[in-house]
C-alpha cells in the first residue's frame, strides 16, 4: 500500500534523494562531506514592450433568435476596447461600436461582427433562425348542414288578437323577418314546402276555431306572398284549438296559442 | 216556407204570455204527479246471484235516469221482499162496523201485503219485483210491475214477463235494461238502452272517436288514425258516422259505417278545411262547412260519397256546424260570425230566410236539434266570461231560451238523446273535459267518462 503510493513521480524523486542521502551517510560514515554544487548563474530577462489588446465584443446578440419568414429580429452589439471599425456581414455593413439593427432574413442566417482595432480583430457571431410561416389556419369547418326543421325553428310565430285574423303591427314585423328567412330556406331546400299552421286559444268553440285558425293561416300566407315568398311553396293547415302549446287558463297562455306557426310540409 | 214562418210569427205574438215556457222541455210525461216506484233488490237462484249486483244497479239506474218516476229509497222498504205474485197475502178483513175489535189483528204484513208498500212510510205507487234463475245456460228474469192503487194482486199487474240473457254480467245487465225499458214505457218514457253515445277521447294519446252505452258502459274505440279525429255526427238510422280528421294533413271529412267499422270513403272537395256537420233526415246527404272557394267557411251540401257538392251559404264570415232539422229536413241551424262574435243562425236548405236565433250577446255555438224539430240545445257564454259556455235550450220559433247549466266549469256540445228528454254534453272542470248526461230540466247530472279527456259527445241510435 505504501509502496504503491511511492509510485508517483514526485515521490520517486523524493525516494531517490532519500536513498542517496542514506547511501552517502552510510558510505561516508567516516569521510569529509563534498562541497555543495554551485548556485545557478543569474539570468537577466530582457523586458518586452506590451502588445495592444484587440477590441472586445461585449455583446452581439440576435433577438429573437428564431423568427418566421417575414418577421424581423434585432441584432444588438456592443464593442469595447481600442476599436477602429466595426462591421457586420450579410450586407449590414459598417456600424457604430454600439447599436442595433433590425434584420429580416428570408432564411436562417449567421451574422458575423468583426471589430477591428490596433490590437487586431475580434469576431463574434449571432444566428437568426428563420422558419417557414405556419400554414394558414384551416378555414373553420362549414357549419353542419342544418335540417329544414332546424332552420324553421328560427322562423318566429306571429300572434293575433282574440277572434281576429288581421295581421297586427307586431305580427307585421315578425312576418317581415320571417319572409326573409323563409325565402332563404326555400332557396336552400328546393324541394321543400312550408306549412303555415293556424292556431287559436281554448275559449271559442272548437268548431268555430277551426275556421278561425284557417283564416289566420291564410292571412299570414297572403302577407308573406306579398313579400315575395313563393305561393306554390306554402300551404296552410288549421289546427283550431286542437294543438295548444300552452294549456293554462290565463291571457299570457291564450296569447301564446293565438298564432301562426311554421312547419315543414311535404 | 215563408207562409209557415209567417204563421210562426203570428203564433209567437199571440202566445207571448206562454213564451217563457216554450223553451222548457217537459221531461215528465206524468204531469205534476211524478209516480213513486219501489224497486227492491232482486235476488237470483244459484249461479245467478253473483250477477245480481250488476242487475240491480242497471235496473234502478235506468228507471231513475228516465226522469219519468221517483224511486222509493230502499231503506224505507218493508223487510219482506216479494219475489213472485204468490208471495202476496191478503190482509184480514176489517171488522164490520160495531164489531168488537180483535186485539191480535196485525196492522202490517211486513211486506206481504200490497198495502205495506203503499203505506205512508214507503209511499210507493208502483212496485217492481221478481227474481232471476239460470235455466239451461240461460239467465231468466221473471219480472212484474204492480199498480199498488188497485188494492189486490189480481188486478194490479201491469207487467208480467220473462226476459232471457246469458249467464254472466253482460246478460244480467241486458235483462235489467229490457225490464227497465218496459217499466219506463208504462210511464210514457223511452228507454235509451240500445242507443249509443259517440265522443272524442284522448285516452290513447291521440284524439280518436269512441262509443259507449248511455250509462257509460262498454266504452270502445272506433278510429285508429293516431292523428286528430273529432266532431262526430250520426246518420239518422245510427248506421253511419261522419267526423273530421287530420289523418291526411288538412282537416277533412270521413264517413264510416258503425258496424262493422269501415271507411266509406267520402270524397272531400279541394279545401284547406272540410268539417263534418250533420246528415239530412233521409240519410242520403251530408251538410258540412268548407273553405272551398272563398276561405273558411261556407255551408255546403253533398251526397254521402262527396259528389254533387254545392254551397248553401254565401257569407264572407266563418260559418260552421250546420245541423239539418231532423223532423222536417227543411231548415238548418248553424254557427256564424257574420254579426261579430259567433251566434246561432237558422236558414232554409237553400240559404233563404236567414235569421239569427241568439240575440248577439256573448258567443253561441254547438246548436243541436231536439228530435221534435222545434227546439235546440246550444252552448252560450251569455252572462259569463269569454269561453265560459253553459248549456241552453231554445224554442226556435219564439227564440225563448232556458239555461240548463250554471257555471261549474265550461259546458259545451249538448246533443239530445233519442228520447228527447236527455242531453249529453262535455263539462270541463280543471282543464279536463268529461262527458255528462243530464235531463232537459237540468236535473240528474251523471258523469259517464273519466279516462283521459273526453269531449264532443253526440247521442245516436
Amino acid at each position: 500500500m505504501l509502496r504503491r503510493r511511492y509510485l508517483t513521480t514526485r515521490n520517486v524523486t523524493t525516494i531517490g534523494l532519500a536513498l542517496s542521502l542514506a547511501l552517502f551517510a552510510a558510505g561516508c560514515k567516516k569521510k569529509v562531506p563534498a562541497p555543495p554544487p554551485p548556485p545557478p548563474p543569474v539570468v537577466k530577462e530582457v523586458p518586452v514592450a506590451p502588445k495592444p489588446a484587440a477590441p472586445t465584443v461585449a455583446v452581439f446578440t440576435a433577438e429573437p433568435t428564431s423568427i418566421q419568414r417575414g418577421q424581423s429580429a434585432t441584432l444588438r452589439w456592443e464593442v469595447t476596447g481600442n476599436v477602429t471599425g466595426v462591421s457586420i456581414d450579410q450586407a449590414v455593413g459598417t456600424v457604430q461600436n454600439t447599436g442595433n439593427r433590425r434584420v429580416s432574413p428570408s432564411d436562417s442566417t449567421t451574422y458575423t461582427l468583426t471589430a477591428t482595432g490596433p490590437g487586431g480583430s475580434t469576431t463574434a457571431s449571432a444566428t437568426v433562425n428563420v422558419s417557414a410561416p405556419p400554414p394558414p389556419p384551416p378555414p373553420p369547418p362549414p357549419p353542419a348542414a342544418k335540417t329544414l326543421v332546424d332552420r324553421l325553428m328560427d322562423v318566429q310565430d306571429a300572434f293575433f288578437d282574440y277572434d281576429k285574423t288581421d295581421i297586427r303591427s307586431d305580427a307585421r314585423d315578425t312576418l317581415n323577418r320571417d319572409a326573409a328567412a323563409l325565402k332563404s330556406i326555400l332557396g336552400d331546400f328546393p324541394g321543400a314546402k312550408i306549412v303555415i299552421e293556424g292556431h287559436c286559444d281554448e275559449r271559442g268553440s272548437a268548431e268555430y276555431n277551426l275556421g278561425l285558425g284557417d283564416r289566420r293561416a291564410s292571412s299570414a300566407m297572403e302577407f308573406l306572398q306579398g313579400l315575395g315568398v313563393p305561393a306554390d311553396r306554402l300551404k296552410t293547415i288549421s289546427y283550431g284549438k286542437e294543438r295548444p302549446q300552452c294549456t293554462e287558463q290565463n291571457e299570457t297562455c291564450f296569447q301564446k296559442n293565438r298564432r301562426v306557426h311554421f312547419a315543414p310540409g311535404q | 216556407m215563408k207562409r209557415l214562418i209567417g204563421v210562426g210569427l203570428v203564433m209567437a205574438g199571440t202566445l207571448g204570455a206562454l213564451m217563457a215556457q216554450d223553451a222548457q222541455i217537459t221531461v215528465s210525461k206524468n204531469g205534476y204527479q211524478t209516480p213513486n216506484v219501489a224497486i227492491p233488490d232482486f235476488r237470483g237462484t244459484g249461479d245467478a246471484q253473483k250477477f245480481m249486483a250488476a242487475f240491480n244497479e242497471t235496473l234502478s239506474g235506468d228507471v231513475k235516469a228516465s226522469g219519468q218516476v221517483k224511486l222509493v229509497p230502499k231503506t224505507s222498504m218493508p223487510l219482506f221482499i216479494p219475489q213472485q205474485p204468490s208471495d202476496f197475502q191478503t190482509p184480514p178483513p176489517v171488522p164490520a162496523r160495531g164489531g168488537r175489535p180483535q186485539n191480535y189483528m196485525p196492522t202490517t204484513g211486513g211486506g206481504h201485503w200490497m198495502q205495506d208498500w203503499s203505506a205512508p212510510e214507503v209511499a210507493a205507487n208502483y212496485l217492481a219485483f221478481g227474481y232471476t234463475a239460470p235455466q239451461a245456460d240461460v239467465l231468466v228474469l221473471q219480472g212484474w210491475l204492480y199498480d199498488l192503487s188497485k188494492g189486490n194482486p189480481a188486478n194490479a199487474q201491469l207487467i208480467a214477463k220473462r226476459y232471457l240473457g246469458t249467464v254472466d254480467e253482460a246478460g244480467a245487465r241486458k235483462i235489467a235494461h229490457e225490464f227497465a225499458a218496459d217499466i219506463i214505457a208504462i210511464f210514457g218514457g223511452q228507454s235509451l238502452y240500445g242507443s249509443h253515445i259517440y265522443f272524442t277521447s284522448t285516452r290513447t294519446g291521440h284524439k280518436e272517436i269512441w262509443v259507449m252505452d248511455p250509462d257509460g258502459k262498454n266504452q270502445k274505440q272506433l278510429t285508429r288514425f293516431n292523428s286528430i279525429s273529432t266532431f262526430a255526427t250520426l246518420s239518422p238510422d245510427g248506421s253511419k258516422l261522419a267526423f273530421t280528421s287530420w289523418a291526411k294533413g288538412q282537416p277533412a271529412i270521413f264517413i264510416f259505417s258503425v258496424d262493422p267499422v269501415r271507411d266509406l270513403r267520402f270524397y272531400n272537395q279541394a279545401a284547406s278545411v272540410n268539417q263534418a256537420g250533420s246528415f239530412t233526415p233521409d240519410g242520403k246527404q251530408i251538410v258540412y262547412a268548407s273553405s272551398a272557394g272563398t276561405g273558411c267557411c261556407r255551408i255546403f251540401i253533398a251526397n254521402l260519397d262527396g259528389t254533387g257538392f254545392r254551397s248553401i251559404s254565401s257569407s264572407s264570415s266563418i260559418e260552421v256546424e250546420p245541423k239539418v232539422n231532423p223532423k222536417t229536413g227543411r231548415d238548418i241551424v248553424f254557427t256564424s260570425g257574420r254579426s261579430g262574435p259567433h251566434q246561432i243562425y237558422r236558414m232554409g236548405m237553400d240559404g233563404s230566410d236567414l235569421e239569427r236565433l241568439t240575440p248577439g250577446t256573448g258567443e253561441a255555438s254547438n246548436a243541436s236539434w231536439h228530435p221534435d224539430g222545434q227546439h235546440i240545445a246550444f252552448a252560450w257564454t251569455q252572462g259569463y266570461a269569454t269561453g265560459a259556455f253553459n248549456i241552453f235550450t231554445m224554442n226556435v220559433a219564439t227564440k225563448e231560451y232556458v239555461q240548463l247549466t250554471h257555471g261549474d266549469g265550461k259546458n259545451e256540445n249538448p246533443t239530445w238523446a233519442p228520447d228527447g228528454v236527455h242531453i249529453v254534453f262535455a263539462k270541463t272542470r280543471g282543464g279536463s273535459p268529461q262527458i255528462y248526461t243530464k235531463l232537459a230540466d237540468g236535473t240528474q247530472l251523471q258523469q259517464l267518462t273519466s279516462a283521459g279527456q273526453n269531449e264532443n259527445p253526440v247521442w245516436g241510435k
